[in-house]
């Protein structure tokens, strides 16, 4: 295993001085930086020449200088990374810092919400072949497959920003908007649960009524202006989370699961009060994630004392809910953030900007104000970047389902009586996961590379914007920097891709020969 | 003759799907399964449909130059035109808009009537259908030449490392690798930025010498496959040439692969150009694309929003058609994929079974 890992690194190292060979010498040959100023007639721009030349070692011939450039990334094993300079003479290392935790922070949101509505939409979709939903769901994602995401983004920013923002002056959903959705809301269940046409029927009306009921309410209180949970709404969440994570996890005939899971939400309403007065005296990241930590404990507590036996579902079950739990308890902070965050000056009722990635004239004296103030920064650009790529996880996943489906583990599965709960959960879900860690490993790394389109179109700075100036400026070692880290990152994803899957499928086994 | 008997293989096992299958397709070559497969898939049928429709359209509409041949176009007006800004019919304030109303009379519209600017006109009075019909041909220009160009070598590399293996798989490998590592979109931009104003077809042809990577993976991978088949001993034995078998034994097996992934990279492709061109690493102006007037055109949103509209919902028809068409395909080249049983097949596969259990 440790020889097949230093081989492939072996085979990596190899590669990547290939392609990076390749693309400064390509790169080199296609522009010359000092065009501009060749051609200018300004006294300085001589000086400004020999500056140049001298500063990025233009005189040496560009295969050569290739080796100059290496070396400086070769430096990087003793201790200091070299990766050369931009043509305002400033470290690519110090752009690159700055760069890559905003790119990071642009595509993690996205990929986690794309990854779990196309594994759901996938898996529902693969449960339903052939059904209305399926073909629906076939079609969404072809259309998603077809959408410039620079053509999107106009429409997001016009449509959902900007006709949002305006609806927030008065918060009341017009009976138009109401009927529409819950319609919609009634064929989307409907769709997803089928059965005979009675039930159907009876689905559709239950939940378009119901939409059509929460819709007016939160119409009526002007929820969307001063949007907020409460103890009372967070309990009946909790219980509704408490019951569906316990259908999936061990099924709700585990009755220990479901008392276990179910005081989750008790604690959740008795902690409520003082969560909220810690929120207030000590915000920050590191409270966050020790009343993560906190959760976590009390939820194994709890099923240690609810449990005698087989505790492994039963952890795993108020694990996932405890800290489900948690993060509605933080989502309604951020919601009672929400009316004091857009009347500041700053904000000033327009909270949805379709543009930038952080307000400047909002201070960074408030933690709440200022997470508020990224998240809703993210909002555009998460859907957009979601909208494009989750189409390819429910194709994905729906084929991958498929295909398990029809593998004989799973009909002796059924065929030794478990119910169907546990052969889609356990036996097929499971299997299905494999492939798809991998892709969502190589992805992620690739599309660290490609959010180039969406920063461009919502202002952001990171990789993108780098790479943009790094070609219309003809600066070469800031195209390799960039260049550096985003294949740097896609063939180690792809190492790791194959490890995990081989971790993950002993039927694999990484073979140290070639 | 594999096929075949396989075929009859799994008629004797009497399954019902079996049995449908083998009366589906009794007497059929492999190449008419696959084409009367295709057939049956709507989604495919109507895009074809849709792309042909639009392709003529697209193709016949502006006047076009072949050496000294001139064709004229059906169009009255080409991208160079300006005629006068129209703003009879426009909203206060806002001149150019488009003519084209599908309103029916009953409700109060005017029917259907393209009028004198379907798709207005731009900031200088330049008839804005002109300027899509001509950015649609250069974007499908694109799109089949990147599809050619890239299916053509990964296909031959595909094969070459798949048949041969050994060194030469090593070596084709290992440089299909150094291309995979660079993104699509950095090699593109660098060769775009540079090399697009030599023009539309040489930033085709320059594209698709980076995009072939993933097909030629997938033609080595059945070529692997395929070549230790007992059909290709077989030919081996009698005599056949390494050419022979790779042109009449293997690839006519592997077409289906190859085809259906040249579509899905086309569907790719076209993405790829309007992305590039929006970026202003594509097609640069004075030349017309369709990612290029989106570009041009996406700040004036708010005033006169047809500008950004049609060349976006072009984008879609064209893309969202090349999709489906790959769909289609796939569904009818691969073997494993069953059909949905309508009710009338089901029936048929009913009756079938009792008699055959009456035969017995």
């Amino acid at each position: 295993m440790i020889a097949y890992i230093w081989r492939r690194l072996g085979v990596l190292l190899v590669i990547l001085f290939g392609s990076s060979f390749i693309l400064y010498n390509l790169a080199a040959v296609s522009g010359d930086p000092t065009e501009g100023l060749r051609g200018s007639t300004d006294p300085r721009a001589k000086q400004q020449l020999f500056a140049l030349i001298r500063n990025l070692q233009l005189d040496v011939p560009p295969p050569a200088r290739y080796f100059l450039w290496l070396k400086g990334i070769l430096g990087g094993l003793t201790g200091n990374l070299d990766f050369g300079k931009t043509r305002d003479a400033h470290a690519v290392s110090l752009d690159l810092a700055s760069a890559v935790p905003t790119t990071i922070r642009l595509i993690l949101m996205s990929t986690i919400i794309a990854v779990v509505l196309g594994i759901s939409f996938g898996i529902v979709s693969a449960l339903r072949q052939y059904s209305r939903f399926d073909y629906a769901m076939t079609f969404v994602a072809f259309l998603m497959f077809s959408l410039p995401i620079f053509w999107v983004a106009v429409l997001l920013k016009q449509y959902l920003a900007i006709s949002f923002n305006n609806f927030l002056a008065n918060a009341t959903i017009s009976p138009g908007w109401i009927l529409g959705s819950s319609i919609i809301s009634g064929i989307f269940w409907a769709g997803i649960i089928s059965g005979s046409r009675k039930k159907v029927m009876i689905i559709f009306s239950i939940s378009a009524l119901a939409s059509a009921t929460l819709s007016t309410i939160l119409s009526a209180t002007k929820w969307f202006a001063d949007p907020g949970l409460g103890p009372i709404i967070l309990l009946a969440l909790g219980v509704g989370v408490a019951f569906s994570v316990t259908l999936l996890s061990t099924g709700l005939q585990n009755k220990t699961a479901l008392r276990a899971s179910l005081a989750m939400p008790v604690f959740g309403l008795i902690f409520y009060y003082p969560v909220q007065s810690l929120f207030d005296s000590y915000p920050g990241f590191t409270l966050i994630g020790e009343m993560a930590l906190v959760t976590i404990a009390i939820a194994i507590a709890t099923s240690f004392v609810v449990a005698k036996i087989d505790r492994g579902p039963i952890l795993r079950t108020t694990i996932i809910t405890s800290l489900l739990i948690g993060l509605l308890m933080l989502v309604d902070k951020f919601m009672q953030t929400w009316q004091p965050y857009m009347q500041t000056d700053a904000v000033n009722n327009r909270p949805i900007p379709t543009i930038g990635q952080s307000n400047p004239l909002l201070g960074d004296d408030n933690f709440w104000f200022t997470s508020l103030d990224t998240l809703v920064h993210l909002f555009l650009p998460t859907i957009a970047l979601t909208l494009i790529s989750f189409a390819g996880y429910i194709r994905y996943s729906r084929g991958t389902l498929l295909e398990v489906l029809n593998q004989d583990y799973i009909r002796t599965a059924r065929a030794k009586g478990l119910n169907e709960r546990t052969v889609i959960m356990r036996h097929a879900f499971r299997n299905t996961l494999i492939p798809l860690t991998t892709i969502i490993v190589v992805d992620f790394a690739a599309i660290i590379g490609g959010a180039i389109i969406t920063e461009r179109v919502f202002g952001w700075v990171g990789m993108g914007t780098l790479f943009n100036k790094a070609i219309t400026s003809f600066d070469l070692n800031l195209l390799m920097g960039v260049f550096f880290i985003t294949a740097t990152l896609s063939v180690l994803a792809n190492l790791v891709a194959d490890l995990l899957y081989s971790a993950l499928d002993p039927r694999i086994r990484v073979v140290s020969k070639s | 003759m594999m096929r075949k008997r396989k075929n009859a293989e799994s008629a004797t096992l009497d399954s019902s799907e079996g049995a449908i299958a083998n009366k589906e397709t009794e007497g059929l070559s492999q190449s008419q399964i696959v084409f009367g497969r295709f057939l049956r898939h709507r989604g495919a049928m109507i895009s074809i449909m849709v792309l042909s429709f639009l392709i003529l359209t697209v193709f016949s509409a502006l006047d076009k130059k072949i050496g000294p041949l001139k064709i004229p176009g059906w169009w009255k007006y080409n991208t160079i035109d300006q005629p006068d800004l129209r703003f009879e019919g426009c909203p206060e304030g806002i001149v150019g808009c488009p003519t084209l109303h599908a309103v029916p009379g009953f409700l109060g519209g005017k029917n259907f009537g393209i009028g004198e600017h379907p798709f207005g006109q731009d900031d200088i009075g330049r008839d804005y259908f002109a300027l899509v019909m001509q950015g649609a041909q250069r974007s499908i220009l694109v799109m089949v030449v990147i599809g050619l160009v890239a299916g053509f070598i990964g296909t031959v590399i595909g094969a070459l490392s798949g048949f041969y293996r050994g060194w030469i798989d090593a070596i084709l490998m290992r440089f299909t690798d150094f291309i995979i590592t660079i993104p699509v979109i950095i090699i593109g931009s660098v060769i775009g930025f540079h090399f697009g104003n030599l023009g539309v077809l040489f930033l085709a042809l320059y594209l698709g010498l980076f995009t072939w990577t993933g097909l030629s993976r997938l033609v080595r991978g059945e070529f692997l496959t395929l070549r230790e088949r007992e059909f290709v001993d077989a030919a081996r034995v009698a005599g056949a040439s390494n050419r022979r078998i790779i042109f009449k034994h293997i690839l006519p097996n592997a077409v289906g692969v190859i085809i259906v992934s040249v579509t899905l990279m086309m569907s790719g492709a076209i993405l790829l150009e309007t992305a590039l061109s929006y970026l202003g690493f594509g097609v640069v102006a004075p030349d017309v694309s369709l990612g290029l007037l989106i570009s041009q055109y996406q700040d004036s949103f708010t005033t006169r929003p047809w500008l950004f509209w049609y060349p976006g919902i072009l984008i879609i028809i064209i893309a969202l058609c090349v999709n489906f068409i790959g769909d289609g395909l796939r569904d009818a080249f691969d073997p494993r994929q069953r059909r949905q049983m309508t009710k009338k097949v089901k029936k048929q596969s009913v009756t079938l079974l009792n008699k055959g259990a009456k035969n017995v």
